[in-house]
């Protein structure tokens, strides 16, 4: 044999130990992963990984509860997660089969633990807030210097958005984020059920309707640091993201997080495993592999996102974990709330509210 | 003598058996491919609409068991979801929406696409191939990459809008991205080789010296063109209508790229209802609807078809 035939054959020969491989697929949020971390877990392991991503959870609940999606690991946020759980949708996590487990943060598990009971199912990836981006310039511009940006009243008072309209805002397509904002502008339960108080809510984003550019839950990263749009109502750490990159682009842009003084939901995005996920071995690997207070803190320091993990606080970088933004202080984690799922419904109502409020129908 | 006989009855048996069974075989392709590709998924698609939403996987109920029965399935089946379509204005709405922006875009695709269809069969026959190519080249690419794309020229910052404060056309940018027109622009792009191509085919049959008459006859080159041309091609521009129509009425992609949050459609309705409200009844029973909706088309496409054909034979 020539050495030719021998290199060709062999390639082969590799080509076919790749295929056979183990293999793990994740399905993550779109933005959400320092992708150097996901060559590290191929080197590291073996495995095979296949990444997609999505930008919103009724997606990935469509895809879940479709069956067969054939992913092995999904991260869905907490409200969702609970009633993915009651149809049956995950397996339980073998605990045994994740040695950085110690590594998860108490504070967020006992919340998180709402959602599911004893995290059986899930561990946290990331959590955050949902409040206002502002691009500080355009909006003092706008709205003069004491502008609210860390208020609701910056974008469900009319006033002011009249004026912002002409920069441009966005707000996310998500109603189970957006109705809860409402009802805390309006002083009410930002997760109530009520009819009545979900209405008066809708009432609150229509009248501010006329000055929204889009609902959309992942343009406006793009939009703020480009300076397309001066507001955006988003999370926390995608808006961080467009404060980077519009500070990257050195485009005189300068974007500011803020979550609402009036209270700000606060989310988990959680690890599961489908219960029919192919693969469940790589998928504790990888999960297992996330774990860990090295791989988790880069994962953070890289999207501007809080994690549940206390020992890679070490490992994070300074204008991560001593930022308040993404670390509220003590103060701040008491001024904020969790959301429930709706009941079917509720739902109903909600999404239909929602529809009016972006179509006019 | 007998035996003969036998055997060429035997053969005429044969010949019979053989010429069903090709005609059978003939027949039964087309119909089991219609059963297996339209037949059986609509009969899911309306058993799911006449079921309830649960919290479950998958999220409705009853699903078919068989150890219980058809007839204890069949009990739990109502027609709620139909209802439920009914009561709330924004069904009827947003069908009456899609169907203006189908029949508006159909329409606007006629005036672009007929021209093009006709400077085609009018040039040169050495050019045609390459005209047809031109056409027929923007398939190769991804038809979502070729939205996207409309979505980087319109934008406020796009090219449309950078040409036209250049050149003094516009003093500030238009907001055409997220707007219904964008929606029009997109499907009257997306469509508009479905209305040239059979155009094209009815226009180059065409013969030529039927013009030359009528303008012997007298007529100008423009009433030529309403008295002959435009009935010879009828045939073609219905089909073409009816290719554009019948995609555009449930289009989604195009809307939920170009369109604004207020470009109400029936395709985004289905969606919310698949997605938001994870209620696929209720979202079946549009589909269903939607199906029906579109049935008086598609059979009128079909009666027009077969008249074509029967007419060239």
């Amino acid at each position: 044999m020539t050495l030719k035939t021998v290199t060709i054959v062999s390639a082969i020969a590799l080509s076919t130990v790749a295929a056979t491989a183990e293999e793990v697929r994740v399905y993550n949020w779109s933005d959400y992963i320092d992708e150097e971390l996901l060559a590290k877990f191929e080197d590291e392991t073996g495995i095979d990984l296949i990444y997609d991503v999505f930008d919103s959870n009724e997606l990935l609940e469509t895809k879940m509860l479709a069956g067969g999606s054939g992913y092995d690991v999904v991260v869905p946020t907490g409200s969702f997660l609970q009633r993915q759980i009651q149809a049956g949708v995950f397996m339980p996590l073998d605990k045994d089969k994740l040695s950085n487990f110690d590594n998860v943060w108490d504070v967020i598990q006992d919340r998180t633990a709402r959602f599911d009971p004893e995290n059986a199912y899930s561990i946290n990836y990331m959590w955050g807030t949902t409040g206002i981006g502002a691009n500080i310039g355009k909006v003092t511009e706008a709205l003069g210097d004491d502008a609210p940006i860390d208020s609701l009243e910056l974008v469900f008072n009319p006033a002011n958005m009249e004026k912002l309209g002409e920069c441009g805002v966005h707000f996310l397509d998500a109603p189970d984020e957006m109705m809860p904002a409402a009802l805390t502008y309006l002083d009410l339960d930002p997760n109530s059920h009520d009819k009545d108080d979900l209405e008066k809510a809708a009432g609150v984003l229509e009248a501010v309707r006329p000055y929204i550019q889009k609902f959309h839950s992942s343009e406006y990263i793009n939009a703020l640091a480009n300076g397309d749009i001066c507001v955006a109502f988003g999370w926390s750490g995608d808006i961080l993201q467009a404060r980077d990159r519009a500070a990257e682009a050195d485009n005189g842009v300068e974007i500011a997080y803020n979550a609402p003084s009036e209270g700000a939901l606060m989310w988990f995005d959680q690890m599961a495993i489908p219960e029919d996920a192919p693969n469940p071995e790589a998928a504790h690997k990888f999960i297992d592999f996330i774990l860990d207070a090295q791989n988790m803190a880069a994962a953070s320091n890289y999207v501007y996102y809080a994690n549940g993990n206390k020992a890679s606080q070490e490992f994070l970088a300074e204008d991560v974990i001593g930022d308040p933004a993404i670390y509220p202080t003590p103060d701040a984690l008491e001024n904020t709330y969790i959301k429930g799922p709706y009941p079917q419904k509720v739902q109903r109502v909600v999404t239909r509210l929602w529809t009016r409020v972006k179509s006019g129908t | 003598m007998g035996r003969h006989r036998l055997a060429v009855l035997d053969g005429h048996w044969r010949r019979l058996v053989g010429e069903l069974m090709r005609r059978f075989l003939l027949i039964a392709i087309p119909y089991i491919w219609l059963l297996a590709l339209f037949l059986v998924p609509f009969v899911i698609v309306l058993k799911i609409s006449l079921s309830d939403a649960a919290i479950a996987r998958p999220p409705y109920f009853p699903q078919f068991d068989w150890a219980e029965g058809i007839r204890a399935f069949i009990a739990e089946l109502d027609f709620e979801n139909f209802l439920w379509l009914v009561e709330d204005d924004l069904y009827w709405k947003a069908y009456l929406s899609s169907l203006r922006i189908a029949l508006t875009s159909t329409a606007l695709t006629l005036i672009v696409g007929y021209p093009i269809a006709y400077g085609m069969a009018r040039a040169p026959e050495e050019w045609r191939p390459t005209l047809m190519m031109l056409v027929i080249l923007p398939f190769w690419t991804s038809f979502l990459i070729r939205v996207y794309a409309w979505k980087g020229i319109l934008s406020n910052e796009g090219f449309l809008n950078q040409f036209l404060l250049w050149s003094g056309l516009a003093s500030e940018p238009l907001q055409i991205l997220n707007t219904t027109t964008a929606v029009y622009i997109g499907i009257v792009y997306t469509y508009l080789p479905f209305m040239i191509l059979p155009i094209y085919a009815a226009l180059e049959r065409m013969d030529d010296s039927l013009i030359e008459a009528a303008e012997d006859l007298g007529c100008s080159r423009l009433s030529a063109f309403w008295l002959v041309t435009i009935p010879l091609s009828k045939g073609g521009i219905i089909a073409g209508c009816f290719l554009v129509f019948i995609p555009a009425m449930g289009e989604f992609v195009i809307p939920s790229l170009l369109g604004g949050s207020d470009t109400l459609m029936i395709g985004k309705v289905l969606w919310e209802e698949f997605f938001s409200n994870r209620d696929w009844p209720v979202a079946s029973a549009v589909a269903v609807i939607l199906l029906l909706i579109l049935v008086v088309p598609i059979v009128l496409f079909q009666r027009n078809q077969q008249k074509e054909q029967e007419s060239e034979e």
